[in-house]
């Protein structure tokens, strides 16, 4: 599949601001009201200024921004509607928290149901995001019981490596956050490894020849292609460029993060160490988002040619 | 509403022979030049006239060479390939918009090119390859089984049929009702052994395919034997003849002929 830059952007960027407002959500239940206005503003506009960001560049890939209005309107049947719908209507309870938690409005009795209501909201977000690629039985490497983990596990990890390094800069760093950081990495690490074995081994028993419905004949190939130059349907679902260096590039992601991991808990001595980290994860997690779409074959190339999918 | 409408009675729809399509693109250009004036038009073409051209095919014509057990030749399979117009279309559901939609009537899933927004995620969800993305305009096309020619009563009623059924000069394109078992679509599908396109995944995809048939004589694929020479006077006569007409030096020795019919190379 084309890996499309403005959708790797809007999960990604996206993922971590949900996770980080999720965490925030979870810290205002358990601390209420933030411990400075400057730190709750700054993670409140870090976390809905990622999210923002996202959702706008998700639209630019779109034919027609202008009516992406429309796309609320199907979630009875379609995951990309109700993550529209999802994302819009977390902005209302993470606002009011944000407002609640910095202490801009004097509501400490709203911070912990603000909270909850933020933190489930977002979850449900990026549970959508996960499910719009999961339920695509057309891709096999996406249609699998770990593309929605391994979603949620990222928005949350890369959130809460956000979070660490905002403490970081303010100063009040707990060193539980630094723990759950590093056990959130680590269960991601897990899950991404599991999810790639997961395609490696899986079955690629659809082939050309039931396809095409040929395969009663004879064994198929490709004789000639139906354009003169490359179609629609080839470059975007045909993409292969990144399949020759995945092997590299995985190694760069469990690299990246397994050092994220190391300079956290170096962060535990030495504070500013939390920066360099949540940089190296949301590196990590920009590089798997690559490889999840670049590493994806698509049912249809068969009929372009490709022996198995 | 991209949630489906119940089961239609009626299942318009194509059956495809491939023992008869010789892959002439006839359907291919007859649906461009209809569609392109026509509901979903204009189809978007790029740097037309250029190195690299590139546009918005509803319908596309692989060919497929198929190597069969035993048999030193291979065939060509010409492979027409559009839309099927799923009973049960992914590409329908995933659609947020609504602009995506199976009609409850005939079963014809269309686009409405003024609420798409162009995501994409349809063509994704679809395992044939039959939504193109027009990126002049913005938004998806697909074929739309003519629907602005099959009801269209300015047209004589046997002009009232796909532009690519129209355009096959072999007759391989043949357009019905394959909800209706009596129809000629139906009985065709029933006689010949019509199939679906990856039937495992579960699109239920109402175009069906007609299997190439047999090869008739496995002999058809080797020219013609030359016949040994005899030493009648005829023979004699001929390889006098050849010795005269050839050049001097490349005269053939009877040794050298080549009477397996092998063709060279």
């Amino acid at each position: 599949m084309h890996p499309a830059y403005s959708v790797i952007l809007f999960t990604t960027a996206s993922g971590a601001g949900y996770g980080l407002l999720a965490l925030l959500g979870l810290v205002g239940v358990n601390h209420g009201q933030a411990s400075s206005l400057a730190f709750g503003l700054v993670s409140m506009v870090i976390a809905l200024g990622l999210i923002t960001v996202g959702l706008l560049s998700s639209t630019f890939h779109l034919g027609h921004p202008e009516r992406a209005w429309r796309a609320f309107s199907q979630w009875r049947s379609s995951w990309l509607s109700r993550e529209g719908v999802a994302a819009v209507i977390t902005y209302v309870p993470a606002l009011l928290f944000g407002l609640a938690w910095s202490g801009l409005i004097e509501a400490p009795a709203l911070i912990a149901p603000l909270g909850i209501l933020s933190a489930a909201m977002a979850m449900v977000t990026v549970f959508s995001t996960g499910k719009i690629y999961s339920t695509l039985t057309t891709i096999r490497a996406w249609n699998n019981p770990l593309t929605v983990p391994v979603y949620l596990s990222f928005s949350l990890a890369t959130g809460a490596a956000l979070l660490t390094a905002i403490t970081a800069v303010f100063g009040n760093f707990p060193g539980f956050l630094v723990i759950l950081t590093c056990l959130l990495l680590a269960l991601t690490i897990a899950l991404k490894l599991a999810y790639w074995h997961r395609i490696d081994t899986a079955p690629r028993d659809r082939t050309i020849e039931n396809a095409t419905g040929l395969g009663s004949i004879g064994r198929v190939s490709q004789w000639e292609v139906p354009h003169t130059s490359e179609n629609y349907v080839q470059k975007e679902m045909g993409y292969a460029v990144a399949r020759k260096h995945a092997a590299k590039l995985r190694r760069l992601v469990v690299l990246a993060l397994v050092l994220a991991i190391a300079l956290f808990l170096a962060a535990l001595l030495f504070p500013i160490a939390a920066l360099p980290a949540a940089a190296l994860a949301l590196l990590a997690a920009t590089v798997e988002r690559w490889l999840f779409f670049a590493e994806a074959q698509h049912v249809v190339t068969l009929f372009y040619g490709a022996k198995t999918a | 509403m991209t949630s489906l409408p119940p089961p239609s009675a009626k299942k318009l729809g194509l059956v495809i022979d491939l023992d008869t399509c010789v892959g002439c693109q006839a359907c291919a250009t007859s649906c461009k030049e209809w569609n392109t004036q026509g509901d979903s038009g204009p189809l978007n073409d790029v740097n037309p006239y250029g190195s690299d051209p590139s546009g918005t095919w509803l319908n596309r014509i692989h060919g497929y060479e198929v190597k069969e057990e035993g048999q030193a030749q291979s065939r060509i399979v010409h492979f027409p390939r559009s839309c099927l117009h799923c009973e049960e279309p992914a590409c329908v559901t995933v659609c947020p918009t609504g602009a995506s939609y199976k009609r409850a009537e005939d079963g014809i899933v269309l686009v409405n090119p003024d609420t798409c927004i162009g995501c994409k995620l349809c063509s994704w969800a679809c395992p044939y390859g039959a939504r193109e993305y027009d990126q002049s305009h913005g938004v998806m096309k697909k074929c739309t089984l003519c629907v602005d020619r099959i009801y269209n009563e300015n047209f004589e009623p046997e002009d009232r049929l796909p532009a690519c059924v129209k355009a096959c000069p072999t007759g391989a394109r043949h357009f019905g009702d394959l909800g209706d078992p009596a129809s000629d679509v139906s009985q065709l599908v029933a006689a010949r052994g019509g199939y679906d396109l990856l039937p495992e995944m579960g699109y239920k995809p109402v175009n069906k395919y007609l299997p190439p048939r047999a090869r008739r004589d496995a002999t058809t694929t080797v020219a013609e034997t030359l016949p040994k020479p005899d030493g009648s006077a005829f023979d004699r006569l001929f390889q006098w003849a050849d010795r005269l007409l050839s050049p001097r030096q490349a005269t053939a020795r009877e040794s050298e002929i080549d009477h397996s019919g092998k063709l060279e190379g």
